[in-house]
């Protein structure tokens, strides 16, 4: 079962990517009002039990995937 | 004098090495800053060089393929002005279209930085005065996104009109090919992983750079 865990900067950090890429759009005229860069991950779980491999991926999300401190995260079943 | 432009973005950090390799080899270059749109019939010559471009943000090179000044770089290429990525500024150039594939990240995973042996497989007067096939150099690379990829159908494009630059003798990082350096169709934009304004003195390990800047 795939799982799927999208990390965002947490907006009270500065996101340096995000910045980045967003004044490179606002450069070439694109309308935005701002912009946010994370990172999405796809975790290929064991067993057919959605509520286990939901389990297993917010163990993993919290082990290494994230950091609390400056990210969030959220699972969605894939 | 004719005059050369030297690119600078943020996170270039090869530009004062290619800078002073034009300068020693008698060229007149200036500053081009990423930030300002030029006029692309000021130069003979442009050259992007190596580093991090914007942190290597999104992609290796994509932000600094869409700055102003890469406006005016694509206008300069259109009039055939001989343009040469190093490196990053190699990426650059894929990302901004102006030659074929994109860099990733090494086979290994690793950022490798060593020398390498290649062999010259199209001449390109324009940067290079070696002018036959089998021509070989020494130069070192520094890369973490240096491996070559490019569609099998273009890859076979890339061989059959004369694109391929210089390959790989003992492939480092997996590129396609074992590309090190690729040519547009016109031949005026070109671009190389390896670092030759490394390579301009024997103190540096070796003096194989030097023809890519007279």
């Amino acid at each position: 079962m795939k799982i799927g865990v999208k990390v965002m900067p947490r907006a009270e950090v500065l996101d340096t990517q995000g910045r980045a890429v967003e004044n490179t759009l606002r450069q070439n005229g694109k309308k935005l009002n701002a912009c946010q860069v994370g990172r999405y991950v796809v975790l290929d779980l064991p067993g057919s039990d959605e509520a286990s491999a939901m389990a297993s991926a917010k163990e993993m999300a919290d082990f290494v995937l994230h950091n609390p401190l400056i990210e969030t995260y959220e699972l969605e079943r894939l | 004098m004719s005059q050369v432009g030297v690119l600078r973005f943020p996170g270039t950090n090869c530009d004062r090495d290619v800078f002073e390799a034009l300068e020693a080899k008698g060229r007149n270059p200036e500053w081009v800053w990423h930030a300002d749109q030029f006029d692309s019939r000021c130069f003979d010559a442009l050259f992007l060089p190596g580093g991090f471009s914007y942190g290597d943000y999104l992609r290796s090179g994509a932000l600094a393929a869409r700055a102003p000044a890469m406006k005016s770089v694509r206008e300069a290429a259109d009039r055939g002005v001989p343009v040469l990525g190093i490196c990053n500024g190699f990426q650059i150039l894929c990302e901004a279209g102006l030659l074929p594939g994109a860099l990733v990240r090494n086979r290994g995973l690793r950022f490798i930085d060593d020398w390498v042996s290649l062999r010259l497989t199209n001449p390109n007067a324009a940067f290079d005065r070696r002018a036959s096939a089998g021509a070989r150099a020494r130069l070192p690379i520094a890369h973490a996104d240096g491996r070559f990829v490019v569609s099998d159908d273009d890859l076979k494009r890339l061989q059959d009109q004369g694109q391929i630059w210089w390959q790989y003798e003992d492939n480092p990082n997996g590129a396609a090919g074992d590309i090190a350096g690729v040519m547009n169709e016109k031949k005026n934009v070109a671009a190389l992983m390896p670092h030759p304004e490394r390579a301009m003195y024997d103190w540096m390990g070796g003096t194989d750079g030097e023809g890519f800047f007279e």
